[in-house]
């Protein structure tokens, strides 16, 4: 199909498909309306179980078999990208070069690491009180430890960053995601998943049950999980080298 | 009136602009960054439908239990939604390297024989 023919045959179906959602969402309630049946139930559950942070509730209390599926489906894209990006029988390691760095660059990455790496553990062991979680302090700890990249060279980077270690780190966060869920068969009437620990008082550090356990598991396998990714990719960048641009 | 359905209409909008940049991206870099623009058209959707008057967010870290809050329940789903995007991005871009690698093009349009 041509480009200009395949444009038209999409603009056509935008239009169609335009329609069609502009009519239904007259039938939705109105924006910003009093009606939420869902999240008043879920906000009234999150009070009940003593979890400050009603996300974190829904995520890891409330809807914890889908956080299961989440953390499988990351598991499954990171392990899908170290395989695309393997290095081929064709290509060769080069070691990247030493590179100056202004100082100031330098200084600033030096101070700025402690800030993010401290943000990172206040968001994971808060991340039932407040806005955070696992998710958010893995991300943000993965991207602190690139600061090395920018305020040094790769060389640097390459030493504070064991890929081999971080890769049994992100598969062990995973499963103890998975593994926690047993506890909730120490219950009378156990369920896969279910928060069984003790919950505490709401807004105290230790409340929330197993939310905690699940932030720190969810923790481990999105901080290794990220930096095991850029690192496949800043790999492909700056260290294999292919057999044309070798020649080249 | 319009305030009352006008952050639905942006989702839509938002969905068909990406979906408009897949359909006539000629580089595969940007076809993954069209997908993520589509992508982030549930973000919005998810958030104005959570959306309540007046309401703040889902947190009762300072605030009294009665305050209004806006839906919890969406905001989880556009979490899991944001890692989602993210990997899948991730493994996509890897697959665009690949294929670069194999073909020595990013061009969806001189991408046509199978190779094995």
């Amino acid at each position: 199909m041509s480009r200009r023919v395949r444009t038209w045959v999409f603009l056509a179906a935008a239009a169609v498909l335009g329609v069609a959602f502009a009519a239904a969402c007259t039938g939705l309630p109105d924006f910003g309306g009093e009606r939420h049946p869902y999240g008043d139930r879920a906000a009234a559950a999150a009070l009940r179980q003593q979890i400050a942070n009603a996300v974190a509730s829904v995520t890891f209390d409330q809807r914890g078999f889908d956080t299961l599926g989440e953390e499988l489906m990351l598991f499954g894209a990171v392990l899908g990208t170290i395989v695309l990006l393997r290095r081929a029988p064709d290509e060769r390691r080069v070691r990247p070069p030493r590179v100056r760095v202004l100082p100031s660059t330098r200084a600033y990455g030096t101070v700025l690491l402690p800030v993010v790496l401290l943000t990172a553990a206040y968001l994971v062991a808060h991340g039932h009180l407040t806005p955070g979680g696992g998710f958010q302090a893995g991300v943000i700890a993965a991207s602190g430890v690139h600061l090395a990249y920018l305020a040094a060279d790769y060389r640097v980077l390459e030493r504070i960053r064991p890929t081999a270690a971080l890769d049994v780190t992100h598969a062990a966060g995973a499963a103890a995601y998975a593994a926690l869920g047993f506890a909730g068969f120490a219950a009378a009437a156990g369920t896969y998943l279910r928060n069984a620990a003790p919950h505490g008082t709401l807004r105290e550090l230790a409340s929330g049950g197993l939310v905690p356990a699940f932030n720190t598991a969810v923790f481990a396998a999105v901080g290794a999980g990220v930096v095991v990714l850029l690192a496949h990719f800043l790999d492909q960048a700056l260290e294999i080298e292919s057999a044309e641009e070798r020649s080249g | 009136m319009i305030m009352d359905v006008l952050p639905y209409l942006t989702a839509g909008w938002i969905f068909l602009v990406g979906l408009y940049g897949v359909v006539t991206s000629s580089d595969l870099i940007h076809t993954v960054g069209s997908l993520a623009v589509t992508q982030s058209s549930t973000y919005v959707l998810l958030l104005a439908i959570g959306y309540r008057e007046g309401g703040t967010a889902p947190v009762y870290g300072d605030t009294s239990a009665r305050t209004p809050v806006v839906d919890p329940v969406v905001q989880a789903m556009a979490l899991t939604d944001v890692v989602v995007g993210a990997t899948v991005t991730a493994l996509l871009l890897a697959l665009v390297l690949q294929a670069a690698k194999r073909h020595g093009t990013t061009d969806p349009d001189q991408l046509t024989g199978l190779r094995g």
